[in-house]
C-alpha cells in the first residue's frame, strides 16, 4: 500500500517535473536544439562536399525559422490574420453588435475583400504588437503603429496610411499659432510620458509646462483655464477642439511628422510587395479619403482630412 | 446629472457580450482551478518530504512562479513557445496552462503549510494505535488538512478569478476587455460610461466570487 502510494506521487512527479523544465529551460538549449536538427536532415539529405553541406544546413534552417505566412500560403488557407485594436476608437473598435469597426478595420476589410479570403481579427494590445508579427501570430498589423526607426528593425512597415503629428489647443480668444508667441508667464499642459512632453522638453526648453497623468486631468485644467494650451498627439487635440466649443487647435502639426502604416513579420516580402502595390492601387480611387469620411469624419471634421490622410503611400 | 452610463450596455448586443467575455474568464478561471487544486494537492504532500533533492526542486518551483509576474509567464507560454520551439498553442490553451503553473505552487504551498500545521501529537497517537503510514494520512492527517486548506484556497481562487483579466494581453477578449471595448467605443456619445460600465464589471465579478465564499463558509460550518 505504501510502496505503491509513493510510486504514484513519483509517477506525476515526473510529469510535473518535465512540465517544468520545458517552461524553465527553453530560452538556453533551444537554439542549439534548432541548429543540430537542422544539420541532421541536411546530413540525411545531401551527402556530397563540406560546402554544399553547410549551404544547405544554412537553408534547412532559414526554412524551419520562416515564422511567417507567404501570400500564396494565406491566399490557400482562406482566411488572414489581421491584428486591429478592439478599443481605440475611433481606428479600431468593435461597435454594439460585436463587429469591428474604424479607419484601421475599412481598410483590413478592403485587404480581406482584394484577397479573396476570410479576416481573422486579433485583438492586439499597443505593447504586443512586435511579438504577435514576430511570432507569426498575425499576418498583418493595423493597429495605428506609428512607423520608427526602432520598430522597423523588428518588423517590415509598409507604405504610410496616415500622418500623426503633434498639435497644440488653446481658448479661442487666445489662440497660440506658433510657440514662439508663449510668453514667459504661460504654461502648456502636457500629459506626461507622451511624445508632446518629450518634444517639448528637448525643442522649447523655456516654455514651462504643466504635467498631468491622465487625459481627463489634462482635459478639466485646459478648461479652467490653468494654461495657455495644451500640447498632445494632433489625433487628440483635433478631437477635442470639435467636442468643446471654445477652443481652436492654432498649431495642427507640429514637429517630426510620422506616419502610420501596415506592418508585417520582417522578411515576408510576398505579403510586403502586396500591400504596397495595394495601397499604390488605392491611392488612384482615394480609397483612404473614403475611408476618413467614413470612419473619422464625426470625430475629427472635414477640415482635417487632408492633413491626416496619405493617399498611395506618397506623403506630401 | 449626468447618467452613470449604463445605458450603453443596452445597446445592440453590449451586455450579451459582456456576459460572453465573463463566461471566457470564468470558463479559464474554474479548468485552471480544478486542475491546479489536483495538482497542489500532490506537490504540496510532497513539499513535505524528507528528501531533500525534491524539497530543493520543488522550493525552486514555487520560487519562480512567486518572482515571476502571471503577465510574463503569459509571454513566455504563448509567444515563447513559438518562437523557440514553433509550437502554436493557442491562447486559451497557453492561459490554462499558465494559471495551472501558478496555481499549483500556491495551492501546493498552501497545502505544505496545512499539513505542516498539524500537531506531531496526531500522528503519535495514530502510530500508537496501530495505524500504517497511509491510515494516518488518510484518515487523520489528510482530512483535518483540507479543513484547514479551505479558506486558504478560496483566497486563492478568487484571485485566479479577478487575475484572468490579464488574457488579453495574449489576444484573449474576456470581461474586462470587452468593458474596455464598450467604453471606448461610446466614448463621445456617453463620455461617463466607464463609471457605469466597471460597476457593472465589479457587480459580475461579485457574482461569480460571492457562491465560491459562501459554499465553502457553509462546508467550513458543517466540519465543525
Amino acid at each position: 500500500m505504501k510502496k505503491n502510494l509513493i510510486g504514484r506521487i513519483a509517477g506525476v512527479l515526473a510529469g510535473t517535473a518535465v512540465i517544468a523544465a520545458s517552461i524553465t529551460g527553453c530560452g538556453s538549449s533551444a537554439d542549439g536544439e534548432t541548429a543540430n536538427a537542422a544539420t541532421v536532415t541536411a546530413q540525411g539529405t545531401e551527402a556530397a562536399s563540406t560546402a554544399a553541406e553547410t549551404e544547405s544546413s544554412e537553408a534547412t534552417a532559414s526554412d524551419s525559422s520562416k515564422v511567417y505566412r507567404t501570400l500564396d500560403e494565406i491566399k490557400e488557407s482562406g482566411t488572414i490574420n489581421i491584428g486591429v485594436f478592439s478599443d481605440k476608437s475611433p481606428f479600431g473598435y468593435v461597435d454594439e453588435n460585436g463587429n469591428y469597426a474604424g479607419y484601421d478595420v475599412y481598410f483590413a476589410e478592403r485587404i480581406g475583400k482584394d484577397l479573396g479570403v476570410d479576416i481573422n481579427y486579433v485583438s492586439t494590445e499597443a505593447a504586443n504588437r512586435i511579438e504577435y508579427l514576430q511570432t507569426g501570430k498575425v499576418d498583418i498589423i493595423l493597429a495605428n503603429f506609428t512607423v520608427t526607426d526602432e520598430r522597423a528593425q523588428e518588423v517590415d512597415f509598409a507604405l504610410p496610411y496616415m500622418n500623426v503629428a503633434l498639435g497644440v489647443i488653446s481658448p479661442a480668444d487666445k489662440v497660440i499659432k506658433n510657440l514662439e508667441d508663449v510668453s514667459a508667464d504661460d504654461q502648456i499642459i502636457v500629459i506626461s510620458g507622451t511624445t508632446a512632453e518629450t518634444y517639448l522638453e528637448k525643442n522649447y526648453p523655456d516654455i514651462k509646462l504643466q504635467k498631468y497623468d491622465a487625459y481627463a486631468e489634462a482635459k478639466t485644467a485646459l478648461e479652467n483655464g490653468n494654461a495657455a494650451g495644451w500640447a498632445n498627439d494632433n489625433t487628440e487635440v483635433i478631437a477635442f477642439s470639435i467636442e468643446n466649443e471654445g477652443f481652436t487647435v492654432g498649431i495642427p502639426s507640429l514637429g517630426d511628422a510620422d506616419t502610420i502604416a501596415p506592418a508585417v513579420t520582417k522578411g515576408n516580402e510576398s505579403l510586403l510587395n502586396w500591400l504596397n502595390d495595394e495601397i499604390k492601387t488605392l491611392g488612384e480611387e482615394k480609397f483612404f479619403h473614403a475611408d476618413y469620411e467614413e470612419t473619422l469624419l464625426d470625430t475629427y471634421g472635414a477640415d482635417y482630412e487632408d492633413t491626416l490622410v496619405v493617399e498611395g503611400g506618397k506623403v506630401e | 446629472m449626468h447618467s452613470l452610463g449604463i445605458d450603453v450596455l443596452l445597446k445592440g448586443t453590449n451586455m450579451l457580450r459582456l456576459l460572453k467575455g465573463l463566461w471566457v474568464s470564468v470558463e479559464i478561471s474554474l479548468i485552471s482551478v480544478v486542475i491546479s487544486i489536483v495538482l497542489g494537492l500532490v506537490v504540496g504532500a510532497l513539499m513535505t518530504s524528507k528528501n531533500k533533492l525534491l524539497k530543493a526542486f520543488l522550493r525552486l518551483y514555487l520560487e519562480t512562479v512567486r518572482i515571476m509576474p502571471q503577465m510574463v509567464l503569459l509571454f513566455i507560454v504563448y509567444f515563447g513557445s513559438t518562437r523557440v520551439f514553433g509550437l502554436n498553442i493557442t491562447a486559451e490553451l497557453s492561459a490554462i496552462i499558465v494559471f495551472v503553473f501558478w496555481g499549483t505552487a500556491e495551492m501546493g504551498d498552501l497545502v505544505r503549510g496545512s499539513i505542516k500545521s498539524i500537531p506531531k501529537i496526531q500522528y503519535d497517537s495514530a502510530y500508537a494505535l496501530g495505524m500504517g503510514k497511509f491510515q494516518v494520512y488518510y484518515y487523520i492527517i489528510f482530512p483535518q488538512t483540507i479543513r484547514r486548506l479551505l479558506p486558504l484556497s478560496i483566497n486563492l481562487v478568487t484571485r485566479m478569478i479577478k487575475t484572468t483579466s490579464l488574457v488579453m494581453m495574449i489576444g484573449i477578449v474576456e470581461v474586462l476587455k470587452v468593458a474596455q471595448q464598450i467604453i471606448e467605443a461610446n466614448r463621445r456619445s456617453s463620455p461617463n460610461a466607464a463609471f457605469g460600465v466597471f460597476a457593472v464589471v465589479f457587480l459580475l465579478y461579485f457574482i461569480v466570487c460571492w457562491p465560491i465564499t459562501r459554499l465553502a463558509t457553509s462546508l467550513e460550518k458543517r466540519w465543525e
